[in-house]
């Protein structure tokens, strides 16, 4: 079996530790460790965490090929220094039956890069009217426990209930897309001062805030637990802060977007920041990242949305909503939160890594970096500073909002049980 | 001014009135047994119209035609995507043809801000509407009819708008017509308020340079111009209002609630207008409506637009008009 020896890494941003992995899982921390019979890495003060998981991913296999597959998205997401990524159910067809959740994690498995975990659709076709065979999903090979029509909102109040109570059975949860669907008809862009100027339809806060109330004394009426997708506004973060205040079993994730963008880049009609739920204002901005930091929103999941080069190079209505994210979350992440002092790297690796993990009830990622423990790492170099260039990407989309902007830190090596899938910032 | 005129707020009180007086100096024109100018001989228009609007378009074709410059009509009728044919290759097509502007009209706003700025065209783009964004050549006509009747003909060369009390009533939400003038018209030194029910003023209005009242009759005598835009039947059946009737008795202008205006003020309408919902036919027909004033007033405007885009130095209008000018100094 292969032995590497990660030395002088800053163990969750700690004191510099050196990592012995043999074979697929961590063999011993500590210091001073013995590098025989081992390939070293000189880590030299860059920070280990434990290997990103991404609750919310977009692969867009089946059906999208020319946005993402499997493997690209994969890759794209060991390139950001993820191990384990949530594959959305909105593919065409829908993952809505125990034979195509088994299609996306068997491509998963091929692909070598990063475990795929699928979720499953609540309901048939993500129409919102009759559920899915959820416990077929579960029970099938792809072993699934998280639910959502992501890109739809369960927007039926009785479904809605009748999904929190149903996935009980086997321990699932159901990841809601937050959206009346009256209230957005229509919408373009984040309603307020800019939609008023710019003439484009409002995507107004409170169609998000009102699904969110609804689901959140739904779950506690029923006893179940909800996960909140794309967190955007002020107004969901003082729900959901009430909701656990109360003891209510609700997690909830915010994208690297909401946490960076404004709906004042919308000016410029560049349809490389649509996307929904919609960039919000400065106000969201500061309460999003506050939430995070306070453990209001428990994670940070990418939206992961890419879309072919066409759907974005257009007049803004027609453009197809989404961005790409894998490759620049963990910068963005830095950039709003470690650099402003909102959080460690501790912290980091709580939001990006266990919590998501366990929110999805997934064994072997989000563990501590300790002896016996699944392999799984990311090291990082937070010193370093570039310019985001799409053309570098690993996914088969470029359509990132950040082309030109400088963000910090990079991932220079992840290891997928001890197999390393990024060498030194490139794809082994 | 800007190569492009994509948006009101594109132009400076001076960029304003430049066109305003320009505009005036083509009017001239019109009066002429011979209404044609040599100025943009062997320059090409195209006017590429997504969506159906042939006032707008006949105007544009008017003006051009009027310089003397070759127009080219291309209509893409419907979505742009659903005839699987995008604004960027449509684009390209006209570049390859050699397209000195591009008067485009089209259902989303922001789409002549893509054209401008995306660099698939070189040539200069003029929004005639775009969605719910903007119409700024309607807000230019606008404030040349509003001069010539508040200001004068000849008095208002050189001045603009300072201290005229402009009120907009109706669909502000869904009109381009509206957002312009605003922003032209508080560039040009005018006071505006918008009167509507809330539900058709959109969120995130109090943003704007100018006055909201939901109280049509408070704001009339205090009104030098009423501009009434146009409702459509259909925004009841999306719970905007309840009822046709309900919207002409509360935002509609009829001849008792026009008495109430200043003697001196004047009715205008963007058209096509709604006769019996905003605007009863006693009004439509009065003296003191501009509605086709407006139509004529709107081939000069566009005239002076498209000659200070593509114009360059040389005077517009040579010779006996030019000596007119120089009479009225």
């Amino acid at each position: 079996m292969t032995k590497i020896l990660i030395r002088g890494a800053k163990v969750l941003g700690g004191e510099p530790q050196d990592v012995l992995i043999d074979g697929e899982t961590i063999a011993e921390v500590g210091t001073g460790l013995s590098a025989e019979g081992a390939q070293v890495i000189e880590a030299d003060g860059k920070i280990l965490l434990p290997g990103l998981v991404d609750l919310h991913t977009h692969l867009r296999e089946p059906g999208r090929e020319d946005s993402e597959t499997v493997l690209t998205g994969t890759r794209a997401a060991a390139s950001g220094g993820y191990t384990a990524v949530f594959a959305m159910a909105n593919t065409f067809p829908v993952a809505d039956t125990a034979g195509v959740v088994e299609q996306v994690w068997r491509l998963g498995k091929e692909s070598g890069y990063c475990d795929v975990q699928p979720i499953g659709a609540v309901t048939v076709g993500l129409e919102g009217k009759q559920l899915a065979e959820l416990g077929a999903m579960h029970d099938s090979a792809a072993g699934v426990t998280v639910f959502s029509d992501d890109g739809k909102c369960v927007d039926d109040a009785v479904i809605m209930r009748r999904a929190l109570e149903y996935v009980k059975a086997f321990g699932g949860v159901v990841a809601q897309h937050a959206q009346e669907p009256r209230l957005t008809e229509g919408a373009q862009m984040n309603e307020g001062v800019v939609s008023a100027e710019l003439g484009l339809g409002g995507w107004p806060a409170v169609a998000e805030e009102s699904v969110i109330a609804r689901d959140v004394l739904l779950a506690e009426h029923v006893g179940s637990r909800v996960h909140i997708c794309h967190l955007s506004t002020a107004g969901s973060v003082e729900i959901v802060r009430w909701a656990k205040s109360r003891g209510i079993d609700v997690t909830a994730e915010v994208t690297p977007h909401h946490l960076l963008l404004t709906d004042e880049l919308v000016r410029s009609y560049n349809p490389v920041y649509k996307v929904n739920p919609p960039l919000r204002t400065e106000r969201d901005v500061m309460a999003l990242r506050e939430a995070l930091a306070d453990g209001t929103i428990d994670i940070v999941a990418t939206d992961h949305a890419p879309h072919p080069h066409e759907d974005k190079d257009c007049e803004w209505a027609a453009a197809a909503m989404g961005m790409v994210g894998l490759e620049t979350a963990l910068s963005v992440v830095q950039d709003t939160m470690v650099e402003t002092g909102l959080l460690d790297w501790a912290g980091v690796a709580e939001r990006m890594s266990f919590k998501p993990a366990r929110i999805g009830s997934l064994s072997g990622h989000g563990r501590p970096i300790a002896a016996g423990e699944p392999a799984n790492l990311t090291l990082v170099d937070s010193a370093y500073r570039g310019v985001v260039d799409p053309a570098g990407f690993a996914s088969r989309s470029r359509n990132t909002p950040y082309e030109g902007r400088e963000l910090p830190g990079r991932v220079t090596h992840t290891f997928l049980r001890g197999r390393a899938t990024v060498v030194d910032g490139n794809l082994a | 001014m800007q190569r492009h005129l994509i948006s009101a707020a594109d132009l400076t009180r001076d960029d304003a009135v430049l066109i305003l007086d320009t505009a005036e100096e083509m009017a001239r024109v019109a009066d002429r047994p011979i209404k044609k100018l040599p100025t943009l001989r062997g320059r090409t228009v195209v006017n590429l119209f997504f969506e159906d609007s042939t006032r707008t378009r006949i105007s544009f074709e008017a003006a051009a035609k009027r310089l003397s410059a070759d127009v080219i009509n291309f209509s893409a009728k419907g979505s742009s995507v659903s005839k699987g044919e995008s604004l960027k290759d449509t684009a390209l097509t006209l570049e390859a043809m050699g397209a000195d502007a591009v008067v485009i009209r089209h259902h989303a706003s922001g789409a002549p801000y893509r054209l401008a700025n995306s660099g698939w065209i070189d040539g200069a783009v003029v929004n005639a509407g775009d969605g719910t964004h903007e119409h700024p050549t309607q807000a230019l006509l606008d404030a040349f009819t509003m001069r010539r009747r508040l200001v004068g003909r000849d008095a208002g060369l050189g001045k603009d708008l300072s201290g005229r009390r402009i009120t907009i009533v109706g669909d502000v939400l869904h009109s381009r017509v509206a957002r312009s003038n605003v922003l032209l018209l508080h560039t040009l030194g005018a006071e505006v308020t918008l009167v509507a029910p809330p539900t058709l003023v959109p969120v995130g209005v109090e943003s704007w340079p100018c006055e909201v009242s939901y109280d049509l009759d408070a704001v009339l005598p205090k009104s030098d111009a009423v501009m009434m835009l146009r409702v459509q039947r259909e925004r009841m059946n999306a719970a905007f209002f309840p009822t046709e009737r309900e919207y002409a008795r509360r935002y509609g202008l009829d001849g008792d609630r026009m008495a109430k205006m200043p003697e001196h003020a004047v009715v205008m309408h963007p058209g096509p207008m709604n006769r019996g919902m905003e605007i009863t036919a006693e009004v439509a027909d009065s003296a003191r409506c501009t509605a086709v004033e407006q139509v004529a007033n709107g081939v000069s405007t566009r005239m002076a637009v498209l000659y200070l885009l593509l114009g360059g130095s040389e005077p517009a209008v040579t010779n006996n008009a030019t000596a007119r000018t120089e009479e009225n100094k």
